[in-house]
């Protein structure tokens, strides 16, 4: 491929590289400006007087004696309990992974598996549920949890976040078990498997490269989650991003914004240390669907 | 697979899908055509010395034994559709009849909130969806010509503006773009304008939107054109070449051809995700300028008030517009499957 990029002429070199140096700046920059401000004082990060104030860190300095200081940081983690929001996120992460993992390969299996007309209505129905716009079921969900106590608990948002994610993990699945030649579990069958000894025996072992992958998206879909998590979560069983969205009501008034700053920050590294490790995976799943389609 | 078989298999997963998206919406379609119980009344006649006066109060009891036995309060078939903060029949006609000319008639639907919303929705979905597919596809190209060494580093980077939460995807551009943060200053700097605040004004509020918009999604039109470019057929570029086309002409003619499929899937997925704008808003704080579809069903929503029919309506009109842009990738679904069988 370096034989291709050499024959370029100079000039379109320059540009490739110009644009593609400006992309990665306008990418990248936010975080790092964001990450390095979180350590300074809201007269630092939201500088008036002079922009590289936010750089030096002058009035950090003249505060604490430091160009950095912790203080967003403890304000948000200690003194606005964010840590209780992290707890809820694990949590809420965690168990919508598992659960929407374990359904949706079963079904994902059986709709690859399946010869039937009724698969291809189901995954209509699937793509449809998948473009519906998940706030617009929270005014269908609100009366009845209230009318059971069932509002503001963490395993409601779970089953509910669960199901939503469900239309794009079968799916995702669905094409994934398709590229499983059939023979596999077929021969197992032959030999006196069952169909549901055929999966446990034959597909499971092999199936983890797709079930990982899906599993990012739908960590992804939990994590990021504003709409229903904000509607369905009482105050103290919030999950980061609503905490963070409530801290703004408050933080403006009290002056507080190095604590959403710094709330920021946090909730942005475990998405940071994602990428790193998954890169490849989250690139396959997103073009898995394109190129399929 | 037997059917049995199947059935056990899919049920976890379809169980799932009933409870909690199919009766959800059919709840959603109920409360749209309900609204809540009025107060009851009774007018009780107190006579005292001065004269019997007739009094009217709410009676408690009945109100909320009305209320606790229909839930969903008293059926009013299309009217909440047609109100005020949804349809505006009434207003949109009052509009019509008194309005001299298209651009006052267009103020006037202005200032209607779901005429309002659907207006930002709409300008957003179409504007962001075309530039970040250009966007995406100047990427993809060219990070296919650098250097193989840091290729992976750049595709990292590309992917931090989608993965990263959109609500703190908007604040952190928030913050920069804030009168007092850096992108703001550079802007008065550039514009030589020190009181230029993107805030206050419509026009670049909407810009600010697009351009969080397109930063957001601009990856994942890369991802898939970039994955698309890898399996160019080198044949054919090889005999444009010899044919004496231009790089551009190579572009033009034989990549662009090629990615084509892949531009109409990364279009139809987009203008689904951007007509569900919602998140950028609340980052943005722009609600005085800009509101969409989906932040008006969450302002019904929360709060102490939770409108829940008028909500609903609005999730029905939205889902009817998702329903619109989905008819194509429907149609499509149903050729490929035809082709099939």
């Amino acid at each position: 491929m370096s034989s291709v990029a050499n024959r370029y002429p100079v000039h379109l070199k320059v540009l490739i590289y110009g644009f593609i140096i400006l992309w990665v700046i306008m990418a990248a920059f936010p975080f790092f400006w964001t990450l390095w401000g979180s350590f300074k004082v809201e007269l630092d990060f939201f500088s008036i007087a002079d922009w590289t104030n936010a750089l030096t860190g002058r009035n950090t300095f003249d505060t604490y004696g430091s160009s950095f200081t912790d203080t967003g940081y403890k304000g948000a983690w200690i003194q606005e309990e964010f840590w209780r929001a992290a707890i809820n996120t694990s949590i809420v992460c965690f168990f919508v992974v598992c659960t929407s993992l374990t359904i949706g390969t079963l079904g994902g299996y059986a709709l690859s598996r399946s010869g039937y007309r009724y698969t291809f209505w189901l995954l209509i129905t699937a793509l449809i549920f998948r473009a519906m716009p998940p706030i617009t079921l929270v005014s269908g969900y609100l009366l009845p949890f209230f009318e059971w106590n069932l509002w503001g608990i963490l395993p409601t948002t779970i089953i509910v976040l669960v199901a939503i994610n469900q239309p794009f993990t079968l799916w995702m699945l669905h094409s994934f078990f398709q590229s499983i030649p059939k023979e596999l579990d077929e021969s197992a069958k032959v030999d006196g498997c069952t169909q549901f000894q055929a999966f446990r025996y034959v597909i499971i072992p092999v199936m983890w490269p797709g079930v990982i992958t899906t599993g990012l998206f739908s960590f992804l879909l939990a994590y990021n989650d504003f709409a229903v998590t904000s509607m369905l979560l009482s105050d103290e069983n919030r999950t980061m991003v609503p905490k963070i969205a409530a801290f703004l009501g408050t933080t403006y008034t009290e002056g507080n914004v190095m604590f959403a700053v710094a709330a920021v920050v946090s909730a942005t590294a475990p998405l940071f240390v994602l990428v790193m490790f998954f890169q490849r995976r989250i690139v396959s799943g997103l073009t898995a669907g394109a190129v399929k389609g | 697979m037997k059917h049995s078989t199947f059935f056990w298999f899919f049920l976890p997963t379809g169980l799932a899908m009933l409870l909690f998206i199919l009766l959800p919406l059919i709840s959603v379609i109920l409360q749209s055509v309900h609204t809540p119980h009025e107060a009851v009344l009774v007018t009780v006649e107190n006579c005292g010395p001065f004269g019997c006066k007739k009094e009217t109060t709410i009676d408690q009891d009945a109100t909320r034994i009305l209320r606790e036995a229909e839930p969903l309060g008293r059926f009013v078939g299309f009217d909440i559709y047609f109100d005020r903060a949804h349809l505006a029949v009434a207003e949109v006609r009052q509009a019509w009849i008194s309005s001299e000319s298209w651009g006052v008639f267009f103020d006037n639907l202005g200032n209607l909130p779901f005429y309002r919303a659907m207006a930002f929705t709409l300008t957003f979905t179409f504007t962001v969806t075309p530039i970040l597919i250009v966007f995406g596809l100047m990427i993809a190209l060219g990070v296919n010509a650098i250097s193989e060494k840091i290729k992976g580093l750049v595709i990292f980077v590309s992917l931090l503006p989608m993965i990263v939460t959109p609500l703190i995807g908007s604040l952190i551009l928030f913050w920069m773009i804030d009168s007092r943060g850096i992108l703001g200053n550079a802007i008065q700097w550039l514009a030589a304008d020190p009181d230029l605040s993107l805030k206050a004004s419509t026009g670049l509020t909407w810009v600010m939107l697009i351009v969080y918009g397109v930063w957001h999604s601009a990856p994942f039109a890369f991802v898939v054109f970039y994955a698309g470019l890898q399996t160019l057929p080198m044949d054919q570029i090889e005999s444009a070449r010899i044919d004496g086309a231009s790089r551009w002409e190579q572009v033009r003619y034989v990549i662009i051809p090629h990615l084509m499929p892949l531009i109409t899937f990364v279009a139809l997925i987009q203008l689904m995700d951007n007509f569900r704008v919602f998140e950028p808003i609340v980052g943005f704080n722009a609600a005085a300028h800009a509101t969409s579809l989906s932040w008006i069903i969450f302002n019904d929503l929360g709060g102490e008030t939770r409108q829940l029919s008028a909500a609903a309506t609005s999730s029905m009109l939205t889902i009817f517009g998702v329903a619109i842009l989905l008819s194509p990738v429907l149609w499509r679904t149903w050729q490929d499957f035809k082709g099939k069988s």
